[in-house]
């Protein structure tokens, strides 16, 4: 079966003739992959344009539509030796490209102005107490004025557009006492150099938005980074589907493609791409990732099947139902589209605080006017002391509180192999006190291994040597501990069987137990071990069933006892038959595991924990435990777990490891107590800078010492989360486990790995490339 | 004083070369790769030796 491979939902036509796509490269590690690949790329006729963006991992083609298409590009690609995953045109990444470097151009220029007018300042200071004439000074307050009006008026944008759309929407937020504070600031200086007084505020207001600008910039780009690295696993991800066309004629599609009513042929031993209905053929498929239950389920047409089961035997065709709201880069398009609206909690609770804050603010400094004008002093002065006080006031060292931690955190996240959905993400992580597990995929790894340990090894060997020629999952697992990796010449695979074929003369057969000539399993066989899937294998007379079960993620044990060391409640909520978790719990020394769990049932037991007053961090993959990572109050995914739990996923965790759980947990407990000592800080800030200010003591000088110095030490308490070391899980002190008492599964691949491998593979790779991505 | 007359424009003349190049580096996108603007010198290509 010849099949056209079709990308042109990818590319992009911006010129006539002119066509351009961009692809998510795996595999690129130095400065000669750089070269290879656009040199490569460059000798193909056709080709107007090829670069590569190494901080992103992304290539840019651009080429003459006359001459060549999207897919020999690609396939170019791949024989150059990198693999190249398309990635759908993102017009959000695109327009929060452009705010970002809007951030950036505003935070040049306030930059700019505040070094200038700070230098005239500080030449101001030093005159006021030696022998500056006041000429000197207007002069300078005139220039201060030149350089800061026009600066102010363009990088105070951000914060007075927000400012006016909170105010239309009859909102308070953080901007709103910003804009306030900055534009009395500059309008008392300008009256105030006009009048040729001593003091100006100049200074305070640009250095003010140059400090405020850099929190908002930093928090703008560490979710830029994320979302960036997230795309890029995204698109790797995307299946292919095989769609039939009007005419009955197979193409490859990527999964996003698909539309409602499309017929889909999915291959024994694939990933079913898109929610439908089976419209024809019969089948068995491994649904553990939607419901976690590990014995494959049968299938006939008229039943409905969800995106993320592996489809274990026959050839299914599938009408695709619901494809447009739940395939993956639809989801991804949601996700971002929400992390670009969804400023982190944290951010909104500051905005809740600047409900409570401006108003105090605004009658602080009301009152010190009017007490100052009971007192005695002039309307000038009232004023001149309300606007200090509303300068003094200003939330600086608070913008910049919480995002520089969340700067620092989410990098070194990033490098523990953490992807965070969510901005706040990281402060609900440091507050949760009971931990729940989802077992299969998420204790366990998502792909099955051999139990051995009552089968001949030379009948092993064989039956992994004829499980390479098959595409069944469990064979798949079988064929990855096959020592000589030569599949069986003239084996013929029985669709909804097993595969059969002649070694040393006989007939040797694997698959099912009836095919293998067994009428009913024997007692033996089905009872050794309750908790596996057996897949039977007769050669020469000899009958032999062999466990496949589940593997410990192999650091599991000792992840779990560090939790527990760490005064963590753990738990284990699972959908699966309890024969199959008990051993599962008593091996991870978990008391608490319930099995045979629907997701309300799930739902239920989170909602009881929360009332009780836990926060919950539920960790979980199948599409089973989606609700369930939604109701709890953080949540983690492993980077394998079904699309729509990905999304309900707070974090992801990347790798075969479960240690990125315990580095989210003490890396977000550190984050979360830095938060609290920044805002601590900036609160003891105002608490001394406040009543200098209501008393009239202060001055230019003070106001500007004052706030570079809070906001100076906030910023150093952030970088203290770069110190610190990771708390340290050795794999190697796991105790044994089903699968460790086996000769370990042979690293190298099947070549012909079914979806699942390949999304680990890439998950590897992406913990490698973690390295290179700050 | 009389200095200040053209120091002051001066050293704001400066500052604003920088801040014009540092606009300029934003416009031209030179700062979407800088891992990768690190690697590109490596390679020695552009010698004629080779």
């Amino acid at each position: 079966m010849i099949e056209a491979l079709d990308l042109s939902k990818f590319v992009e036509r911006s010129e006539p003739g002119c066509a351009h796509i961009t692809l998510a490269v795996e595999g690129v590690g130095c400065a000669g992959c750089i070269r290879k690949i656009e040199d490569g790329l460059q000798k193909l006729p056709g080709i107007v344009n090829a670069r590569l963006n190494f901080t992103q991992r992304r290539l840019a083609v651009e080429w003459r539509d006359s001459e060549t298409n999207a897919e020999r590009i690609v396939a170019a690609i791949e024989q150059i030796g990198y693999r190249a995953y398309p990635f759908a045109p993102e017009r959000i990444a695109a327009e929060d490209n452009h705010e970002t470097k809007w951030l950036l151009k505003c935070l040049a220029v306030a930059g700019f102005a505040a070094m200038n007018v700070m230098l005239l300042s500080v030449s101001i200071w030093a005159g006021n107490v030696s022998d500056m004439m006041q000429e000197t000074r207007d002069l300078f307050h005139w220039l201060s004025a030149l350089i800061a009006l026009p600066a102010a008026a363009y990088a105070g944008h951000p914060f007075f557009k927000s400012a006016w759309r909170a105010i239309g929407a009859r909102q308070f937020n953080m901007d709103v006492p910003i804009t306030v504070g900055v534009i009395l600031a500059l309008g008392l200086s300008l009256y105030e150099t006009a009048t040729h007084a001593v003091h100006a505020y100049f200074d305070s207001a640009i250095m003010l938005v140059f400090f405020l600008l850099c929190g908002r910039y930093l928090d703008r780009s560490t979710r830029q980074k994320t979302r960036q690295f997230a795309g890029n696993l995204a698109s790797s991800k995307a299946e292919f589907a095989h769609r039939f066309g009007p005419r009955g004629e197979l193409s490859r599609v990527p999964a996003s493609a698909l539309q409602r009513g499309d017929c889909i042929l999915v291959q024994p031993g694939e990933a079913v791409p898109a929610d439908g209905l089976v419209a024809s053929g019969q089948s068995e498929v491994d649904q553990s990732l939607v419901t976690g239950e590990t014995i494959p389920q049968p299938v006939e047409p008229g039943m409905t099947i969800y995106a993320g089961a592996i489809n274990c035997s026959g050839a299914l065709t599938i009408r695709v139902a619901a494809a447009g709201s739940s395939t993956l880069l639809q989801e991804i398009e949601r996700l971002l589209l929400r992390a670009t609206e969804a400023k982190s909690r944290t951010v909104r609770l500051a905005d809740r605080a600047a409900r409570l804050y401006a108003p105090i603010v605004h009658l602080t400094a009301a009152a010190t006017a009017v007490g100052w004008l009971l007192a005695g002093a002039s309307l000038h002065d009232a004023i001149v002391t309300a606007v200090a006080v509303l300068i003094i006031t200003c939330p600086c060292a608070i913008a910049l509180a919480i995002p520089t931690v969340q700067v620092v955190a989410a990098g070194r996240l990033f490098r523990a192999g953490i992807i965070l959905n969510s901005g706040d993400a990281i402060e609900r992580l440091g507050t949760a006190d009971t931990v729940i597990f989802d077992k299969t995929g998420t204790l366990t790894l998502p792909e099955g291994v051999v139990d051995g340990s009552s089968v001949d090894p030379d009948i092993l060997e064989r039956a992994a040597r004829l499980a390479l020629s098959s595409h069944h999952p469990l064979a798949a697992a079988l064929a990855r501990c096959a020592r000589e990796r030569i599949p069986y010449a003239g084996v013929i695979e029985d669709c909804g069987n097993g595969v059969r074929g002649n070694i040393e003369g006989q007939e040797a057969r694997l698959g099912s137990a009836p095919f293998c000539g067994l009428t009913r399993p024997s007692s033996q066989n089905k009872a050794a071990n309750s908790a596996a899937s057996t897949i039977f294998f007769t050669h020469a007379g000899r009958v032999a069933g062999i466990p496949i079960c589940q593997r410990l993620r192999p650091d599991a044990v000792a992840v779990v006892k560090a939790l527990i060391g760490r005064r963590l409640d753990l738990m284990i909520l699972s959908g699966d038959r309890p024969n199959a978790v008990e051993p599962i719990a008593r091996q991870l020394g978990i008391t608490q595991w319930y099995a045979g769990l629907s997701p309300a049932e799930k739902i239920a037991t989170i909602e009881k924990l929360k009332a009780l007053g836990r926060r919950v961090l539920m960790i979980g993959d199948g599409l089973n435990d989606a609700p369930a990572l939604a109701a709890a109050t953080v949540s983690l995914s492993p980077i394998t777990a079904a699309q729509l739990t990905q999304t309900r996923a707070d974090a992801l965790f990347l790798g075969d490891y479960l240690v990125p759980v315990l580095d989210a947990i003490a890396l977000s407990r550190r984050a979360r107590s830095l938060m609290q000592e920044n805002l601590g800080l900036a609160i003891i800030y105002n608490a001394l800078a406040v009543p200098i200010a209501v008393a009239g003591l202060a001055n230019p000088l003070i106001a500007a010492a004052a706030m570079s110095g809070s906001s100076i030490l906030v910023t150093l308490n952030a970088l203290r989360g770069r110190l610190g070391r990771r708390p340290e899980v050795h794999a190697t002190g796991v105790a044994p486990t089903q699968a460790d008492e086996q000769p370990a599964p042979s690293k190298a691949r099947v070549t012909e790995s079914r979806p699942k491998d390949r999304v680990l593979e890439s998950a590897a790779a992406a913990r490698d490339r973690l390295e290179y991505v700050r | 004083m009389n200095v200040l007359i053209y120091l002051v424009p001066m050293a704001l003349l400066l500052g604003l070369t920088g801040l014009v190049g540092f606009i300029w580096t934003l416009r031209t996108n030179q700062y979407d790769d800088l891992d990768g603007a690190a690697l590109r010198i490596l390679p020695d290509d552009d010698l004629e030796s080779e």
